[in-house]
């Protein structure tokens, strides 16, 4: 679909709730479910309000029992349902591993396609002030993982509140992984309802020297450390997925095959991850003739810790993205970003239009 | 449908159509043309069979990997089961499920699980799905007294108690999991003691009381369509089969001939069948016969799915 045009500026954990809030409204069995929904926090805002607007029927909280209310979420969509499950962070998923992996993501195989599960996992990734080792995974690629189901990561407020309306539509078991450092960013999202499309990724700056692929919060930082590339005079091409799975593999390819350089920044470890995934397909892929230069980077191989000076090292940020890059890019080690820079850097803040 | 001339014979009717497909399904597990795991139920098939028989079309029941028996008490097709078995194309998860995984959304048998305890929860959302949607059906989950030491177990029914969701648990304690008996893994044998603390309705059956069973189910079934929440039976029986597999194996050493011997005096199948006129019940057999020849040839003669159906249904 067209992108509707807006000039309103909504912050992303509004449009998380706004998009909830209009699937609630255009679908009676829309609801919403998770520990904590329906307090005066409302999930750092972005279920607010809404069992004031629905009631508690419709908006509830659940007793801590993540693997039984994944699995009651599970059959109150196979019973026609279309539930929202809400989880603070994403590593409470590892509680509901056994549903979401044994039945959720199998039932419409395992049962000849006759059962469905319409359910959306909403889920936040922590970063920073000591959010730590059990606060912090990125964990999307276990998920990825699995045939059946589909794995979301809005990195602005835009897709935050398009996706959420595409997740509810779909019928299968969707997860939006969602980071918590995004929650106070803003883009322009337009009040009406929309929905963006899964398996289509976008291209939020182009350019000839280098593709950087970036994973959720990871969007923005590559599109930080693409401003300091520029005056350097290397034009990165910043590609987010969008949806991890199903993956838009062929604009990456094009870039890819356009640029000759490619580097993934994940909001996750590498082993085994998601860049992983990207930096294979780009190996086996038979439209890109000269072989490119690759690199990854995402969360150091260990635990996250929680004291910043281990913690600042544990994540790339915009400065080690642009050194990582430019030294692809150019093949010269002769270039460190001013910290003074990589400060204005941190302004950047990617709004749209999308 | 058949109408048959008391409860005894109907209740009769279903189980002697689950025991004596379960004993064809051993006959011919050893030829390898079933390409499944089964677990078969034989001896424990009464608990189904009189909590079923109070169940409307509508309403729901969830089954384990043992589950032949639900599948067809709750309107499961008999050939569509043979042929899931078979692994063919007319099975009624199209040769994905198996023995395991039976399923037949229709008729509101919920698909089945692999996984000890799995299936409970997803019961339970069926039960706040009816309450979302209005309705005043009701949900039945069937489950091993393995599944009650599971987490999702108490998870489960404490929220079905918090919400007053409409779903009988039925504990099926033939106190074994897979080779592992009740003493090895419960601290005390007050499985329903304990979950009345939840404040629902929970009772034991010792004996293999089929009449009993089906009486109390029944008034139970019809307070959670007003709208009293959900309750608890556990049925003490026995499983005379191995875990898994077609053959009997008492010689392992894990239990007792004798405690074996005990329960097969017992058997509600011979018993009910005791019970009955003796013409209906030569009629009833000889049905149950046709019914399971029948399901065989129509499994034996279906194809099996095209390779290129392998990729069918990943996604909605």
């Amino acid at each position: 679909m067209s992108t509707p045009n807006t000039s309103r500026l909504l912050k992303y954990f509004d449009a998380l709730r706004e998009g909830a809030e209009q699937a609630m409204d255009a679908d009676s069995s829309v609801f919403m479910m998770g520990l904590d929904i329906d307090d005066h926090r409302g999930i750092q805002g972005s279920t607010k309000g809404l069992v004031e607007k629905f009631g508690p029927e419709r908006v509830f909280t659940t007793p801590l029992s993540e693997d039984a209310m994944t699995g009651v979420a599970i059959g109150a969509a196979m019973a026609g349902q279309r539930p929202i499950h809400v989880h603070i962070r994403m590593d409470f998923l590892m509680l509901c591993m056994n549903q979401l992996v044994n039945i959720a993501a199998k039932s419409h195989y395992m049962y000849g396609g006759t059962v469905q599960v319409p359910l959306v996992i909403r889920t936040m990734i922590g970063k920073s002030w000591g959010q730590g080792a059990q606060h912090s995974q990125g964990l999307h690629s276990m998920f990825a993982h699995v045939p059946g189901m589909k794995v979301v990561a809005p990195s602005n407020a835009y897709d935050a509140k398009g996706l959420t309306m595409q997740a509810v539509r779909d019928n299968n078991p969707v997860l939006i992984m969602e980071h918590r450092l995004l929650y106070g960013t803003e883009a322009y999202v337009p009040e009406e309802p929309y929905t963006v499309e899964f398996g289509k990724a976008r291209v939020l700056r182009e350019g000839n020297d280098i593709t950087i692929v970036g994973v959720s919060n990871m969007v923005m930082e590559a599109m930080r450390a693409a401003e300091l590339l520029a005056e350097q005079g290397i034009e990165a091409e910043v590609i987010d997925p969008v949806t991890i799975s199903p993956l838009d593999f062929d604009t990456i390819e094009a870039s890819v095959a356009k640029t000759g350089k490619l580097l993934v920044v994940d909001n996750a470890w590498l082993n085994c991850g998601f860049s992983a995934e990207i930096v294979a397909r780009v190996a086996e892929s038979e439209n890109i003739s000269v072989k490119p230069a690759v690199k990854r980077m995402g969360f150091a191989p260990t635990t996250c810790p929680t004291t910043p000076s281990l913690e600042d090292a544990f994540y790339p940020n915009p400065k080690t993205i642009a050194i990582t890059a430019y030294q692809l890019a150019s093949g010269k080690q002769d270039w460190v970003p001013a910290d003074d820079q990589c400060q204005l850097a941190y302004q950047t803040q990617f709004k749209g239009p999308f | 449908m058949t109408e048959y001339s008391s409860l005894e014979a109907r209740l009769y009717a279903s189980i002697a159509l689950v025991r004596r497909a379960e004993e064809v399904i051993s006959e011919i597990y050893p030829s390898d043309k079933i390409k499944s795991p089964v677990h078969l139920a034989i001896g424990q098939e009464y608990i189904a069979a009189a909590v079923i028989d109070h169940l409307r079309e509508t309403d729901y029941a969830a089954g384990t990997y043992r589950g032949h028996g639900v599948y067809l008490a709750k309107g499961g097709d008999l050939n569509s089961m043979m042929a899931e078995l078979y692994g063919k194309k007319t099975g009624c998860a199209q040769g994905r499920a198996g023995s395991m995984h039976l399923v037949e959304a229709s008729k509101g048998v919920i698909g089945m699980s692999a996984v000890v305890g799995t299936g409970i929860p997803v019961a339970v959302g069926h039960a706040l799905a009816i309450k979302q949607q209005r309705r005043n059906d009701v949900v039945v989950a069937f489950m091993g007294d393995g599944s009650t030491e599971e987490g999702c177990f108490s998870e489960s029914i404490n929220f079905a108690a918090l919400h007053k969701l409409p779903i009988l648990f039925v504990v099926e304690n033939n106190r074994l999991a897979i080779h592992e008996p009740l003493y090895k893994r419960w601290a005390a044998d007050t499985l329903t003691e304990r979950i009345a603390t939840y404040g629902i309705p929970a009772t034991r059956f010792l004996e293999p009381n089929v009449l009993a069973i089906h009486e109390h189910v029944g008034k139970v079934i019809d307070d959670m369509r007003s709208g009293a929440g959900p309750a608890f039976i556990e049925c003490h029986t026995h499983r005379w089969y191995e875990h898994v597999g077609p053959c009997e194996d008492y010689d392992q050493g894990y239990r007792s001939l004798e405690e074996g011997e005990q329960w097969r005096a017992k058997d509600v199948y011979v018993a009910l069948g005791q019970s009955l006129d003796a013409k209906e019940k030569a009629q009833i057999d000889q049905d149950v016969e046709a019914r399971i020849q029948a399901a065989v040839e129509f499994a034996e003669q279906s194809p099996f799915p095209a390779p290129e159906e392998l990729y069918n249904y990943v996604y909605a």
